[in-house]
């Protein structure tokens, strides 16, 4: 699916012939002049200009200096730090996004089956969700302290010995996973809107045809709830790959680097050292490492999004 | 699946209790952490590295609040905070309605070539913009004020727009054009009927920037440097850097800086969840 296709889809009145009428004509553009003019001074050129920024050397107190590749030769060839923080910023997101998808998924499933309760049930699993930032990464910090906090705690119980978590180079991803689960609720709340929407006649149609629970779940309830999935998907690969605050709080990217999350890295060189031309370039790389990600994603999408044929209701 | 008037099966049942149990342990691990949270703030500093750690506080020192909270200006903090929220929800709410009407009920040459660059936007990672927006905030001037905060706001939102333009298209185009054949302007149909028509996804819209706003904290670390002008993010972050050993006092005002959302949550849960469900959609 492309995405002209999917705004045109979307949009009520696209496949009607339409007389444009000079008055509406102005009228829009004046209503969307914000917009316009933020994308170009907030967008458009900061990109443009970003982009202009990777070929130089830059402290801000001084002139610039072109440097022509330099900064991209550095960012790919003698600074090892780059490529290390994207890989374990890919690494924490692809081992964080399917959790996430998987345990919203089989949470908002349980709860869609006329279960009392629901609105209670809801509201916890969806209140973490609402909650980020500094005050949250503090918490989970002293979750995970080693000696005193609530995980190893728990796992005591159980008789097992937790990690030093956020002191383990192995422990430090998988603890920020598992911060991450915390807030599954926000898509569990999008799976369950999605479930409610699914017309009961195909379950009554595929029960009378003797499908199993196994079966109703892979023919109707994945296929019919795919779109939404992927749209979790792709906004779940731009919005985890963004993680700074919780690694910036709880480990400044310790023990070793193990948590040194690409943002946090461009945030060092650009606000910290203020090598702008450099953090310009690795910026630039962050964002075509995202674009291509999601490209692939959407390359992948006709394979198992379903789209319900196109319904020819105009409004 | 529901089971129609007839008695459960004992499969049924025991499937049932089988998916209350699930998720009562399930919520039970959610709220463990907001316990742990409330149950440190409680505890004398000696308690809190009490081996092994006290799932209740033994001892209840209610003094841990206004002791932590007297630490560092939080009020001021809170007040910053609040007028830059407040400022950022409002050009939010009204720029991101004005531009997702034009983008939803008028008809006009380019419109659905426009919305695509507002999606694609959507997608962009704020950073790759960060450091010549910074550059152009400093040739300004405005490093260390509040305006690269809020200014960004009022120039509309992508997923809000994004938002406000499918619920605006839901609603029936015959009744713009009754309001038009009586007289009423463009810009009244827009004001009059279709703002009033959209109070759920006006407030998913208010909820979600409140929500973002106050959780920001890359923002306010970039362009704000004086300790007058923290946010409670900023604050907080201060805090733990002095403090950063006294979990209980740490706890304690970490609550105090959820606390809001907290409540607002608990109040307009009905939008945050429509909200969702709004951005849900395909």
């Amino acid at each position: 699916m492309s995405l002209a296709q999917f705004v045109k889809n979307q949009s009520g009145f696209a496949n009607l012939s339409i007389s444009y009428q000079r008055g509406e004509t102005l009228l829009a553009w004046a209503m969307v002049s914000p917009w316009v003019a933020g994308f170009l001074l907030l967008t458009a050129f900061p990109m443009v200009a970003s982009l202009a920024l990777s070929f130089f050397k830059w402290n801000i107190l001084s002139p610039p200096e072109y440097v022509g590749l330099a900064n991209y030769h550095k960012l790919f060839f003698s600074d090892p730090l780059p490529m290390h923080s994207l890989k374990i910023t890919v690494i924490f997101s692809l081992a964080s996004i399917p959790l996430n998808i998987v345990f919203g998924l089989v949470i908002a499933m349980l709860l869609n089956t006329n279960i009392r309760g629901l609105a209670v049930f809801r509201t916890i699993y969806y209140l973490p969700a609402i909650l980020s930032g500094v005050a949250v990464a503090i918490l989970w910090q002293w979750i995970f302290s080693s000696d005193f906090g609530l995980l190893n705690t728990a796992l005591r119980i159980f008789g097992i010995e937790g990690p030093a978590w956020l002191g383990s180079k192995v422990w430090v991803l998988p603890a920020f996973v598992i911060m991450r689960l915390w807030s599954v609720g926000g898509g569990m709340i999008i799976y369950l809107a999605g479930l409610q929407a699914i017309p009961t006649d195909l379950y009554e149609a595929a029960e009378i045809d003797g499908a199993n629970w196994w079966q109703r779940i892979f023919s109707i309830t994945l296929p019919m709830l795919s779109p939404t999935i992927f749209f979790q998907l792709i906004t779940g690969v731009i919005f985890t790959m963004q993680i700074f605050t919780e690694t910036f709080i709880m480990t400044d990217g310790g023990p070793a680097n193990a948590s040194l999350f690409y943002l946090l890295y461009l945030y060092r060189q650009a606000f910290q050292n203020f090598k702008m031309g450099y953090a310009s370039a690795l910026a630039w790389v962050f964002f075509l490492a995202i674009l291509l990600l999601t490209i692939i994603l959407f390359a992948t999408a006709k394979f198992w999004v379903y789209y319900e044929a196109e319904s020819e209701e105009d409004n | 699946m529901s089971s129609k008037g007839v008695g459960l099966s004992a499969r049924q049942i025991i499937s049932k209790i089988f998916v209350y149990a699930v998720l009562a342990i399930g919520s039970i691990v959610i709220l463990l952490p907001l316990q742990w949270m409330i149950s440190t703030s409680l505890k004398p500093l000696s308690h809190v590295f009490r081996f092994p750690p006290e799932f209740w506080p033994q001892k209840i020192v209610w003094e841990n609040y206004p002791h932590a909270l007297t630490q560092l200006p939080f009020d001021l903090y809170f007040a910053n905070t609040m007028f830059i929220v407040v400022l950022c929800l409002l050009g939010e709410l009204i720029v991101s309605s004005v531009v997702a009407y034009a983008f939803s009920r008028l008809r006009w040459r380019g419109r659905n070539a426009l919305f695509i660059v507002v999606l694609a936007t959507m997608m962009l990672p704020r950073q790759v913009t960060m450091i010549p927006e910074f550059i152009v905030f400093k040739q300004l001037g405005m490093i260390d004020t509040f305006w690269p905060l809020i200014l960004p706001s009022w120039f509309g939102n992508p997923f809000y727009i994004f938002l406000l333009r499918q619920y605006f298209l839901t609603h029936s185009r015959e009744l713009d054009q009754a309001a038009v054949i009586d007289g009423c302007s463009r810009f009244g149909v827009f004001w009059r009927i279709t703002m009033p028509m959209s109070k759920p996804v006006l407030g998913a819209v208010a909820i979600f920037s409140f929500q973002f706003h106050w959780n920001d904290f890359f923002r306010p670390l970039i362009f704000l440097l004086d300790q007058d002008k923290y946010t409670l993010a900023l604050g907080l972050r201060f805090f733990q850097g002095t403090y950063g050993t006294e979990w209980n006092s740490l706890m304690a005002v970490s609550l105090v800086v959820m606390l809001p959302l907290i409540i607002v949550f608990f109040f307009a849960q009905k939008y945050f969840i429509q909200g969702v469900v709004f951005t849900g959609y395909k």
